[in-house]
């Protein structure tokens, strides 16, 4: 079918792209790692305590809180869209999963009779199967995050509705019905199974967080498929040109249904490692992180104009977040500060690539 | 430049088509057959139902009356994917390219090749970009591959979507004014795309305002005026005065 070629092209007239003119040193999240590696070695200086073993894990661990949400939050920016709800979304499914978790670890209450059983001394409760409790309660949560992001991905793709005002009213609406399923009263992971629970939520796996590796995981397995399968590209496309994507027959609207419930399930995988962290589920919990987890994806590269965006740069605009949230701990800042210096941050890494991209 | 393919049974024959949107009547009564290899030319004004046509032949909407054949069978397109499937291919004036994506990634979206490992199915990016550069070789367009579509010249774009209806080894490529805002000497690459086309056997119709890109690599024009083709003529035995005067109407027919 190919007809053969008198002579191999060649490229007279078109040069071929430097290695720092392509790939992650000509992307912004390539410049905000450069950053973080000069604020690291200026932390070394400024603070004895900065690099030892316990401020280092407390780092990662806190990063780790909004990162995952991150790399969720990233997978909707690619393809242009936004997600408001994650904060929400996080507090609604910590709070089933605790509720669930409680119910089911209560002898007495409806469906508890097939997960625990009392003892003889007639006070401690005993799981019927161990880490069945625990399974069920998060995949309840987990649950609840999936008919969030399908009703989001539906209202998006299929309604036509801005994804902005959409996840906008969502933030409400899962804020709203976290109050009324909890009274407002915060929830606690209780039962049989909450040593479990704690244990990998809280715990330390190998001197890491266990939520770090979570987050290593999970990036690893998103770069892979933004990079190696046809979902991925076509998150990539749909960011890029949505008419030329849905001309050329990708399926637009499972695309973005999909993408949307991705970002829903890590917000609520991110809010039941949370609540395993503070011990609670409170109904105000993750208040405004939405911003946080926004903020961080757009200074680690991702552009809300959509495109461009993946899970190096959301795990780099975390840790830049925190390691000067940290920083301002160590050298004495009023803490009043850092919401101020997130805002300048995010202005001057989205200013520094305007300027790069003009002088290529 | 009289076509060397002039034998032989038409790729595309279109028999009576007409159609109305409510009470307007966009075309009406339109015949017209391509030949493999040929390069024919529809021109006139706006407003005259070409898009309406190339709509109507691409699977965008079926016609109100009359009919296709494709192939010489009768084929009814409920959507472009149809048409698609047939072997019409659309490049379309702002040619559908995703500009963050590498020239190659854009000629396989939405076709990507693919490498099955267990229950997962990687993209094969070496073959696909093998493919692509194959593409721009038999297209002579000096374009890699792994470059962003973002960074490349109007003809370099163009080559990218020509290049995609390549892919599927389509028997007619419908062009949706390709040299409209391209440089002139992109547009003589574009011109030069159509001829490997053409030599390739593959049926071109070139939807353009631009009187000498037709009569430089058309063999036949087409002229439509109020949804009625008004001329249908080999490009040797008229010229672009005679073009001018039938697509304003100062020349009712030819």
């Amino acid at each position: 079918m190919a007809t053969p070629i008198e002579s191999p092209i060649t490229f007279t007239n078109v040069g071929k792209a430097r290695w720092w003119q392509s790939g992650i040193f000509a992307s912004q999240t390539g410049y905000v790692l450069l950053a973080l590696v000069a604020l690291f070695v200026v932390m070394n200086f400024a603070s004895p305590y900065f690099f030892t073993e316990g401020n280092m894990q407390n780092v990662a661990k806190n990063f780790s809180f909004i990162a995952i949400a991150t790399l969720g939050v990233t997978f909707v920016i690619i393809t242009g869209g936004i997600d408001l709800s994650v904060g929400s979304m996080m507090c609604f499914s910590a709070m089933i999963t605790s509720m669930v978790m409680t119910q089911l670890s209560t002898p007495g209450m409806p469906g508890a009779e097939w997960f625990v059983h009392l003892a003889a001394d007639d006070k401690t409760v005993i799981a019927n199967v161990p880490g069945l409790i625990l399974l069920v309660s998060v995949l309840a949560g987990l649950g609840v995050a999936l008919i969030v992001g399908l009703v989001n991905g539906f209202c998006i793709a299929v309604l036509g509705l801005s994804p902005f005002v959409t996840t906008l009213g969502m933030l409400s609406i899962v804020r709203g019905l976290g109050y009324v399923v909890s009274n407002g009263r915060g929830s606690f992971p209780g039962g049989p199974d909450a040593n479990y629970f704690y244990a990998l939520t809280s715990g330390v796996v190998l001197g890491m967080p266990a939520p770090f590796i979570y987050l290593l995981v999970l990036a690893v397995a998103m770069a892979v498929v933004l990079h190696h399968t046809s979902f991925g590209r076509h998150v990539f496309a749909l960011g890029g040109n949505e008419k030329a994507a849905a001309l050329t027959g990708i399926a637009v609207v499972r695309v973005k249904i999909a993408v949307y419930v991705i970002c829903a399930l890590a917000a609520g995988l991110q809010g039941i490692i949370i609540s395993g962290w503070l011990g609670s589920a409170p109904a105000n919990m993750a208040t405004s992180y939405e911003l946080n987890v926004i903020a961080a994806a757009v200074i680690g590269g991702a552009n809300l104009a959509g495109g461009v965006g993946g899970p190096l740069g959301a795990i780099v605009g975390c840790v830049l977040l925190e390691v000067i949230r940290n920083g301002l701990v160590l050298a004495q800042v009023s803490s009043y500060w850092q919401q101020a210096l997130v805002g300048v941050i995010i202005i001057v890494a989205v200013l520094v690539d305007r300027i790069r991209s003009r002088m290529i | 430049m009289v076509t060397t393919h002039a034998a032989g049974e038409p790729v595309l024959e279109l028999k009576g088509i007409g159609k109305e949107f409510g009470a307007i009547r966009a075309l009406h009564g339109v015949d017209m057959r391509i030949l493999p290899g040929e390069v024919v030319g529809l021109m006139g004004d706006n407003g005259a139902g070409k898009s309406t046509l190339v709509k109507i032949i691409a699977g965008n909407f079926p016609p109100s009356q009359g009919e296709i054949r494709f192939d010489g069978k009768a084929v009814h397109f409920a959507r472009p994917i149809d048409a698609r499937a047939v072997g019409i291919e659309v490049v379309y004036q702002d040619l559908a390219l995703a500009d963050n994506l590498t020239a190659a990634a854009n000629v396989f979206l939405g076709r990507e090749l693919k490498r099955k490992f267990g229950p997962f199915a990687f993209l094969d990016h070496k073959a696909m970009a093998a493919r692509a550069l194959e593409l721009f070789g038999e297209l002579r367009s000096e374009t890699r591959p792994h470059d962003l579509v973002k960074q490349m010249s109007g003809g370099q774009r163009q080559a990218v979507a020509i290049a995609r209806t390549r892919l599927s080894n389509a028997r007619l490529v419908m062009m949706d004014e390709p040299t409209a805002a391209i440089s002139v000497r992109q547009v003589e690459q574009v011109l030069g795309l159509i001829h490997r086309l053409k030599e390739q056997g593959v049926a071109v119709m070139l939807i353009s305002h631009r009187m000498p890109d037709v009569f430089a690599v058309c063999d036949r024009v087409i002229v439509m005026r109020r949804g009625e083709k008004r001329a249908d003529k080999a490009i040797g035995d008229t010229s672009p005065e005679e073009v001018t005067s039938l697509i304003t109407g100062a020349k009712e027919a030819a």
